[in-house]
């Protein structure tokens, strides 16, 4: 703790580790978001006067939560004329006995559920539990969604407000909910984690936050629901795309996956991927979740693009078409059968989906006409695939594709 | 305990409305089931239907001069067709009432938290 500048690095670092815990702690005890922001807030200013000067103390998050306890204590007495009100606005208290361990994690499990409720807008769920959970900034999710901050914050207040007013529950719900609102809760996840993903050409340091947060919450959602395959799913199917993200992009134009630097993927996560998709189909629940990160093994597996073993993705596409049916799954198949049964094949199953508002499916059958020597078809296809997507690197990638067609 | 308001809203092309007498009733009936469980398990504050629309008068008291008008507040394409007022411990509860109580009645349910004070 000599150097100031790694010091307050250091504080940062923890704070926003530890965030998650101390509101989700504090909001179970006070049952009031905005206070326990506030008091999470205090102890992270209390932390930079003091670590750098008594030393990081052993256990931060105990520390912080500590503190932040104090000072929200403090607050209620200091407001104790507003007292009245104060219970009045609260949420629901949870009087279940504290269990001796892992409450601070309970804690964090309950408060995702309530920022994930199915009565709050989606928009409103990711950005709350990027806000509760991730301990992201206003400013931080505003820019990472586009969105100008005052209107995320609008968004965030009613968020709370409804969460206060309509007494949405602070609590993990029951078996006979769990799994219905568990989904919620994965998808606003897989959402942070594409949202970094998808559009990882433009803003580079807040996209990869996004994806690096969603894998955190995944995380944190794995070591509290450890028996939920598709938990593990989820995690899986994020650790083995990400594995590949430096690859994606390469001077500002988009890498497919078959013409991606294979020994730059990050075999850690790959491995970690691996051993998560193998344990989870295990279960033998298969779930979206599970399959997609079991199409992803698949492809992490192969040395090389041609070792690529396409009849095990077409057999996992038809089994994920069969439990969650949509277009964008046959799309998927499709380009699986290509390698399989040939251009011809897959084609016909292609133009069976007009999906015409969708880039992958022009770019598919751009690709598809394009080894069926169709250059014609091709061209007109490739420049319906880049009028319909926003993404920088990707047009860059199709245009070339489409400047290379033969004559 | 929270209370709620469950509003049963109706627009013109809700099939209940073009039902005969005969096909209404089990809807009636099913209320009347519903009425009786919210009773039993404490959840009942009040309820109640409403007469058609056709039926509403607006009174205006905010001028000097009160004026009366025949029908609803405003023109629209949905209605108040009745509520109930319920009582609950949180939003998750509320909702499942709701639930049980649009199967009931054959119409959509806006679910709203009473001010506490």
């Amino acid at each position: 703790m000599t150097e100031p500048d790694g010091a307050a690095a250091a504080i940062e670092r923890i704070y926003r580790a530890e965030y998650g815990r101390v509101v989700a702690s504090l909001v179970r005890r006070f049952g009031d978001i905005d206070l326990a922001e506030d008091a999470a807030g205090e102890a992270l200013l209390a932390a930079v006067e003091r670590w750098p000067v008594d030393g990081v103390p052993p256990n931060p998050g105990g520390w912080l939560t500590t503190t932040a306890t104090r000072r929200a204590i403090d607050r209620i007495r200091r407001e104790s004329h507003r007292d009245a009100k104060h219970q009045a606005a609260h949420m629901i208290e949870d009087d279940t006995p504290h269990e001796p361990t892992g409450i601070v994690e309970d804690d964090r499990l309950r408060l995702i559920f309530t920022c994930c409720h199915p009565a709050l807008a989606p928009e409103a769920r990711v950005a709350l539990t990027l806000k509760l959970l991730g301990g992201l900034t206003v400013a931080e999710i505003a820019q990472a969604f586009f969105v100008p901050e005052t209107t995320m914050a609008q968004r965030l207040t009613r968020a709370k407000r409804k969460i206060a007013d309509a007494h949405i529950p602070y609590r993990v719900p029951g078996p006979e909910d769990l799994t219905r609102r568990l989904g919620g809760v994965l998808a606003v996840v897989y959402l942070v984690f594409n949202e970094g993903y998808l559009a990882s050409s433009g803003e580079a340091p807040i996209r990869e936050e996004l994806t690096g947060e969603a894998i955190r919450l995944g995380r944190v959602l794995r070591e509290l629901l450890p028996e939920v395959p598709e938990v593990a799913g989820l995690l899986a199917l994020m650790l083995l795309t990400e594995a590949r993200r430096t690859t994606r992009v390469a001077a500002g134009e988009l890498v497919p996956l078959h013409e991606q630097d294979r020994g730059g993927w990050d075999r850690g996560l790959i491995a970690e991927g691996h051993a998560l998709v193998r344990e989870c189909l295990a279960v033998g629940r298969p779930g979206q979740y599970q399959i997609l990160a079991a199409v992803n093994a698949v492809h992490t597996d192969a040395p090389t693009a041609a070792d690529t073993d396409w009849a095990q993705i077409a057999t996992l596409y038809t089994q994920l078409q069969s439990l969650a049916p949509s277009p964008v799954v046959q799309l998927n198949r499709a380009v699986a059968v290509a390698e399989l049964d040939g251009p011809e094949v897959a084609l016909a199953e292609v133009d069976r989906l007009g999906l015409s508002t969708y880039h992958a499916w022009h770019a598919t059958r751009a690709d598809l006409l394009r080894r069926l020597g169709r250059s014609g078809e091709a061209r007109a296809a490739y420049d319906a695939a880049i009028a319909a997507t926003a993404n920088e690197a990707e047009r860059a990638y199709l245009s070339r594709r489409r400047g290379s067609l033969a004559p | 305990m929270t209370q709620y308001l469950l509003s049963v809203h109706h627009t013109p092309d809700d099939p209940i409305l073009k039902m005969s007498p005969e096909e209404v009733q089990p809807y009636f009936d099913a209320t009347g089931v519903f009425n009786d469980k919210l009773q039993a398990e404490d959840a009942w504050v009040f309820a109640g239907g409403l007469h058609a629309i056709e039926s509403a008068t607006t009174v205006d008291g905010t001028g000097a001069e009160v004026i009366v008008t025949d029908g609803p507040f405003a023109e629209s394409k949905e209605w108040l067709g009745g509520f109930w007022v319920i009582e609950a411990p949180d939003l998750d509860a509320a909702l499942a009432w709701a639930a049980e109580g649009s199967r009931a009645c054959g119409a959509k349910v806006e679910v709203r938290p009473f001010q506490s004070e």
